[in-house]
């Protein structure tokens, strides 16, 4: 997708440029462009060493293991099908912690292993269940407590002060959460589309979960 | 609205603080756990800078053609409606498909008006409050051949919405 949009974006930028009369100020600003990157990557690099430094001594120390036990209950409200002593339930909120914490390079791993203990518990094989939706929806929510990658380009970019949207953050991200896992939970009961499972459609309501652990 | 703020500048020095405590008091080198942590910050931010230099690159020839004030001007009937700065419109689409598409947009926007500007901080908040929609779902999902998703890009979207009016309502509040 990325790959039509970046060159999309290149032609009709020439194009435009050659009808208004701008080639050169849109060559000069590819050049530009390309040294700012640059320039914005160093400014970043302190800031990320910094944060990604404290994250691994939260990791190392612990933390991760004894927030993850503090939010377990939460996981029994948003994956109702999910046994909360599973193996998923366990990667679930391990995958969620890393994310809250900013741990961009442990969330990936740990939420690969949590879909793949969904769909171990999962019937339909080329379906999605209840469970894989509301995880990869929260998943595309963002959890973070700290948007550091942002604060590095303010910082960077002389801000009087690059913090002062972290409470503001945390207002989108909660409204953003509140109406993802709304719109899954509503969504997977009234707009249900799975084909030909008719007798499968009362186990991804909760119901007939017995069933599946057998 | 002066306690967002002050919680805002207290998030970090906590959390740093309750980090190094926690380590401490079990006992973990923090110091090494530091050092070797870091090393990733490098790594990321070296891995991120050839798609940053390519997207960036697009995005300053697409604004400096006149392209972009074509797209927002274009736009501008629905930014009006919604009372929101059409510069913003193009972070906005850029969100749910790319991150470092997204970065590269929020740097041009904070470069070309002001990390204090109020365009600025609505692209940070932004910027901080969701995730790569689509790329989460193709990693995730592909990794498990799942074919039909059901509900998931519909809820996910309705969510980005959600995202962005949050932002801006937010922002008008705490910095209009």
């Amino acid at each position: 997708m990325l790959n039509y949009i970046w060159a999309a974006m290149i032609l009709i930028a020439f194009t435009v440029a050659a009808f208004m009369g701008r080639i050169e100020q849109t060559t000069q600003a590819a050049l530009d462009s390309a040294g700012a990157a640059v320039e914005m990557s160093i400014g970043l690099l302190g800031v990320m060493c910094l944060w990604t430094g404290i994250m691994n001594v939260a990791e190392k120390s612990g933390l991760v293991n004894k927030i993850s036990k503090a939010i377990r209950p939460v996981i029994r409200f948003l994956f109702p099908e999910i046994p909360s002593d599973s193996p998923a339930a366990g990667a679930i909120v391990l995958n969620m912690v890393a994310n809250i914490l900013g741990l961009g390079n442990a969330a990936t791993p740990l939420g690969l292993k949590a879909i793949k203990e969904l769909q171990k518990l999962n019937r339909y094989k080329d379906t999605a269940s209840n469970a894989m939706c509301m995880f990869v929806v929260i998943n595309t929510a963002s959890l973070q407590l700290i948007p550091a990658t942002v604060i590095a380009i303010r910082a960077s970019a002389g801000s009087a002060n690059p913090f002062e949207i972290i409470v503001p953050v945390w207002f989108s991200c909660i409204c953003t959460l509140i109406v993802g896992i709304s719109a899954a939970k509503v969504l997977q009961k009234t707009g249900n589309n799975l084909k030909g499972c008719s007798s499968g459609r009362r186990y991804y309501n909760g119901q007939r979960r017995w069933f599946l652990w057998k | 609205m002066e306690i967002i703020k002050l919680v805002s500048n207290f998030a970090i020095p906590c959390m740093f603080f309750c980090i190094i405590a926690h380590g401490l008091t079990e006992k973990v080198n923090v110091y090494d756990c530091f050092v070797d942590g870091a090393k990733d910050g490098i790594e990321t931010t070296l891995r991120v800078l050839p798609p940053l230099v390519g997207l960036m690159v697009a995005i300053g020839v697409f604004r400096a053609s006149g392209a972009l004030d074509l797209v927002t001007y274009a736009l501008s009937p629905i930014t009006t409606a919604i009372n929101m700065p059409p510069e913003v419109i193009p972070l906005a689409l850029m969100r749910p498909i790319s991150g470092s598409g997204a970065l590269a947009i929020v740097s041009d926007l904070i470069k070309n008006y002001g990390p204090d500007s109020f365009i600025g901080r609505l692209a940070s908040v932004m910027m901080g409050s969701t995730e790569t929609t689509f790329y989460t779902i193709a990693v995730y999902f592909g990794s498990v051949r799942i074919k039909n998703v059901r509900h998931t890009v519909r809820a996910a979207l309705l969510a980005d919405i959600t995202c962005i009016l949050a932002s801006l309502w937010i922002c008008k509040k705490v910095f209009g």
